[in-house]
Formats: C-alpha cells, sequence, structure tokens
C-alpha cells in the first residue's frame, strides 16, 4: 500500500493523494479480508475459528485441505465442470464462428432479419424459460447429462458471441476474401484457413466469456442435474455446506480449493479475462 | 469463364449458407425460442410438468403471482438493488476508476485485486458471506464480541436479510463496473482535460465539466447492466438466505425457483417466468430508446 503514498503524481504537501490512498486502503480491506480470512479459515480447527477467525493460524492444520484433495469427491467435481465447460466453450465457438461468418460476408434475402432474431438473446436471461427449458431437455432424453446443460448454455451464449465474432470478422480486409475467391478458394475454406487463424483473439475472448459463465453457472446445472455423479463444482459445493453444516474449518477449505482454479486462471490470462468480459458487455 | 467463375461463387455461397446457418439457429430455437413461446402456453394451465397439460386455467396463475405477498416483496428487492447498484456501487466504481486509471505503482494490481470478486462464481461468493455473517463463527460475529455487544444474526432476521445480500451484490460487482469506468477513462482525449487546466480550471472543474460528462455512455452502460444483473440475480441468493426468512429476500429469479421450479408447479413458474420476460424486455427497449439511441 505505501507505494500509493509515494505514486508520482503526488506532491508532499497535497492532501489530496493521501485521502485517496486511505480510500484505496479501506476498499481493498474491503474485498480482501473476506478472501483472506476464507483461506486462513481452511487452515484452523473449528475451536480456532471461533475465538480468533482473523488471524493467522497457531498450528496450520493441513489435515483440512489434505482430505479433501485426497478424496475423489473433489477430483470429481472439478472434472465435471471441466468437461461441461469445455465442450460448451468448444461448440460456442464452432457454431457461433460460422454463423457470424455468414452474417459478415454473405448477402442474402433475410440476413438482417434472422441476425436481430438471434441477438433477441440478449434481451432476457434463462432463468425466464426455465420450466419449459427442463421439460423440453426432458422430452428430448437430455435430462441428468452433460449435454443437458451444454446445450442450453451454447444456445445461450449464441447471440452474444455472434454479435462480437461478426464485428471482427467484418473489419478483416475484405481483399484477402476477394483474392481467395478469384482464385477459386471456396467460402468454407477461405472460412477455414484464413478467417480462423485470423480470429485467434476474438475467438479467445468469446471462448474466456464461455468459459467463465458456464464454470460458475448453477441454475442449469441444478434443474437439469439429478446424479451427484455429474454435478460441476458450484452443485456439489452447496451439497457438501449441506452435509458438513457447520463444519466451517471444513467448508472453507474446500471453498478455497474449488475457487483456487479461477483464480489462478485469473492471474495468469487477466488481460484476456478483464478484456473479454468488459469487452463482451460494451459491445453487446 | 467469368460465367463459370461466377456460378462457382454463387454454389459456394450457397453451400456456406446451408452449412454454417442451421446449427445456430436450431440451437437457439430449440432451447431459447421455443421455451419463452411454450411458458405463455404453459401459464394458462394448472400442471404438474407429468403427460399433457389439461386443465386450462386461463389468466389465473397471473392473478396468483401478483395476488401473492412473495412476489411483490421479491419485486421490490429487486428494485432495492437496482437503487442501491445505483447510489452506492455507481459512485464508488466511478470514483475509483478515477483514482486507478492512472498509472502508479501497485494501481494494476489494485484494479485486478477489486476486479477479483466478479470472476469468481456467485455461489463461491455467496457461501464466504454466509461464513462472514455467521453468528457463531463468523467475522462481523467476532467483532461484535470483541465490542461487547451481541452476535447478530444477520441473515437469520426478516429485518437485516436483504442488507446483507445488498453488501455482497456490492462486493462482487463494482469491480467490474470499475473496469468499464477505466476503459472509457483510457480511451478519453487527454487534450481537452490539458486544455482546460492550462485555461485555469480546478481539478474539480475538469471533473465535472469535463471528465463526467464525456463518461455519460458508459455510465448509462453501467446502470443498464446493473438493472439487467439485478433482474436476473439469484446464484448469490441461495447459498445466503435461499430467499428467506420468510420469504423477505427473495428476488424475483429465487421466487422463480422457490415456487416454481422446487415444487414443479409448471403453470404458475411459467407465469413468473413471463412476467420476468415482459419486465426484461420492455426495460430493454424503453432504455436503449429513450437513455442510448446514439450508442
Amino acid at each position: 500500500m505505501s507505494d500509493v503514498l509515494t505514486a508520482p503524481h503526488s506532491r508532499p504537501i497535497d492532501l489530496v493523494p493521501l485521502y485517496k490512498a486511505l480510500f484505496l486502503m479501506v476498499v481493498a480491506a474491503f474485498v480482501a479480508v473476506p478472501l483472506l480470512a476464507t483461506v486462513l479459515g481452511g487452515f484452523k480447527t473449528l475451536g480456532e475459528l471461533r475465538t480468533n477467525p482473523f488471524g493467522l493460524p497457531t498450528t496450520w492444520e493441513w489435515e483440512n485441505y489434505a482430505g479433501i484433495l485426497l478424496s475423489q469427491r473433489y477430483w470429481q467435481l472439478l472434472w465435471n465442470s471441466t468437461v461441461i465447460s469445455i465442450l460448451t466453450v468448444v461448440l460456442t465457438l464452432i457454431v457461433a464462428s460460422m454463423a457470424a461468418f455468414v452474417f459478415a460476408h454473405i448477402k442474402f434475402y433475410g440476413s438482417e432479419m434472422l441476425l436481430s432474431y438471434l441477438t433477441m438473446g440478449l434481451l432476457f436471461p434463462a432463468a425466464t424459460a426455465i420450466l419449459p427449458l427442463f421439460i423440453k431437455v426432458r422430452d428430448l432424453g437430455l435430462l441428468d447429462s452433460y449435454f443437458g446443460v451444454i446445450l442450453p448454455q451454447v444456445a445461450f451464449s449464441l447471440a452474444m458471441s455472434i454479435l462480437l465474432l461478426r464485428r471482427f470478422f467484418k473489419d478483416l480486409p475484405h481483399e484477402l476474401l476477394e483474392a481467395a475467391l478469384v482464385d477459386g478458394c471456396s467460402y468454407i475454406d477461405f472460412f477455414r484457413y484464413v478467417t480462423l487463424p485470423l480470429s485467434r483473439p476474438i475467438l479467445a475472448t468469446v471462448g474466456t466469456i464461455a468459459f467463465v459463465h458456464s464454470w460458475n453457472s448453477y441454475l442449469l446445472p441444478l434443474v437439469m442435474l439429478n446424479s451427484d455423479a455429474l454435478y460441476p463444482w458450484p452443485l456439489g459445493i452447496m451439497v457438501y455446506q449441506g452435509e458438513y453444516s457447520s463444519e466451517w474449518h471444513l467448508i472453507l477449505a474446500f471453498i478455497t480449493l474449488t475457487i483456487l482454479p479461477t483464480v489462478l486462471i485469473f492471474i495468469f490470462a487477466q488481460k484476456h479475462i478483464v478484456a473479454g468480459l468488459t469487452a463482451g458487455a460494451v459491445k453487446g | 469463364m467469368a460465367m463459370v467463375r461466377r456460378r462457382k461463387a454463387i454454389d459456394g455461397r450457397l453451400s456456406a449458407l446451408l452449412l454454417f446457418l442451421p446449427p445456430a439457429l436450431l440451437l437457439f430455437t430449440i432451447f431459447v425460442v421455443l421455451p419463452i413461446v411454450e411458458a405463455a402456453w404453459y401459464s394458462g394451465f394448472n400442471w404438474n410438468g407429468f403427460g399433457t397439460p389439461t386443465k386450462w386455467i386461463g389468466l389465473d396463475n397471473y392473478w396468483f403471482v401478483f395476488d401473492s405477498r412473495g412476489f411483490g416483496t421479491a419485486f421490490r428487492n429487486n428494485l432495492l438493488i437496482i437503487a442501491v447498484s445505483l447510489v452506492i456501487q455507481l459512485p464508488l466504481a466511478l470514483s475509483l476508476a478515477l483514482i486507478l486509471a492512472e498509472r502508479f505503482r501497485g494501481s494494476v494490481a489494485l484494479r485486478m485485486l477489486f476486479f477479483l470478486p466478479y470472476v469468481l462464481a456467485e455461489i463461491a461468493t455467496g457461501l464466504i458471506f454466509s461464513f462472514i455473517y455467521d453468528g457463531n463463527y463468523g467475522l462481523l460475529a467476532s467483532i461484535f464480541r470483541a465490542f461487547g455487544a451481541e452476535a447478530p444474526h444477520l441473515l437469520a432476521s426478516t429485518q437485516t436479510s436483504m442488507l446483507a445480500i445488498l453488501i455482497v451484490v456490492v462486493w462482487k460487482y463494482f469491480g467490474f463496473h470499475m473496469m468499464l469506468f477505466i476503459a472509457a477513462l483510457q480511451g478519453m482525449d487527454k487534450n481537452l482535460v490539458e486544455a482546460a487546466r492550462i485555461d485555469g480550471a480546478s481539478r474539480m472543474q475538469v471533473l465535472r465539466h469535463i471528465v463526467v460528462p464525456l463518461l455519460y455512455p458508459t455510465i448509462r452502460l453501467s446502470i443498464f447492466f446493473a438493472v439487467v444483473g439485478s433482474l436476473q440475480l439469484f446464484d448469490l441468493v441461495m447459498p445466503l438466505t435461499r430467499g428467506g426468512p420468510a420469504d423477505s429476500s427473495n428476488t424475483m429469479v429465487s421466487f422463480l425457483y422457490n415456487n416454481g421450479v422446487s415444487r414443479m408447479r409448471v403453470g404458475y413458474g411459467s407465469a413468473i417466468g413471463v412476467i420476468l420476460f415482459v419486465i426484461c424486455v420492455t426495460f430493454a427497449f424503453t432504455y436503449k430508446r429513450w437513455f442510448m439511441r446514439d450508442e
């Protein structure tokens, strides 16, 4: 925090930067304390948690974490979440980029109308039609399967993804397509060998948005999945909390370990994630 | 030769069209559009989801929704979340952005710290805070005990449950709005600000008459997301209160879940869904028409 005080724009007698530093410190504490207390709480015994919820543990109880890391349950949850999220991302990218390519490069009767039809998906959340969606998924025989969650997730992420991808495809140099067509390259080959390789940044952005939403999603899996064996981690952690209702030291360790992948990915890919989530918001 | 090439291009276009468009259209129609249309149809029935719906009751489900006290509370709670987003979260995000848009040591790290809650799952966030608020083990309880006061059970009282949720909402989402403002500030033309400073405008004057007006489009966008986010808030409520006690902290979506989905009252739940849909679409259209015309 001290480097805020010595920031280059602050002058010694100017009091404003001190206010600012204080303000930043308060907000930083507001954000960080709950997270730190969660991580540290996982290292404490239940008794110590009661008397000392803030500070460092007197003795570090590694058993809480070790017990969870050695349990099959934890890995099963992460595996389910990983499968669901990755399939959602892959399907979203394939389906959305194909559609976006058509809307960007091929003029045909009704294309405007179809595009506005697809972007209607931006107007309302999945929750509004969750009951009919449940019945639809049940009638399709997809209830209690990964795809019962994945397909609706893909469908709901299409609107935003197609808009972002179409804008990017349109901004690619138009001469490329004309030259390729003159050389006898088909639209489909052009899409595969020129458009997609040139569009890595936007694919990363769209993929990131779809991944974060799928990885964190709760309502759809809650409604579509019945068996514990298929639960992604947000569902699993709610079950865990139900079983160990007031053994907070275990629950905190479990929370820490389940948000750990998110935090690690965030630290390594922060640029993509921030750019993706805010770009998606702004351009949507 | 030219004719052949031309025909080939048209054929190529057609095959690309027929290959590339149907997957998106099919998925979207089956899983997004049809359910909404069916919700309108199902909402006329008293139906538990098995067999085919036969008990047509007209608009009764809608009257049941509007008559129930729970839905009114949920609607008010959604408005409360929007109000807090506007009165507390937006100024907080804006003032943090004004500080952190400048580069100094630690500014990027702080931006990331403030954005981190937005990336965390709502479920994890809710559980973390149900620990913080826990009357026996939580941080809040220990603060109260340190002052010799009785620990409050925020989540267990109808008076305070919504307050507890509102604090978590601010904690989780202010960083996202801050990032929107930072992105806007960094894209802003610095010359205007410098010219005003040279002409003798004070920092406050520059802020009030130049920077904030230039941010109006972003502020309108931020308000739009705050409202849309509030209308879908659900995941955060479940680990904290499940909408209770006594329906005091339901949002419209958690009300839909608790009264429609978990009891498989398809008609009733669909009616709530349709109401929510109408609110969302009406809001999106009027807001875009009135406030975001230029964008």
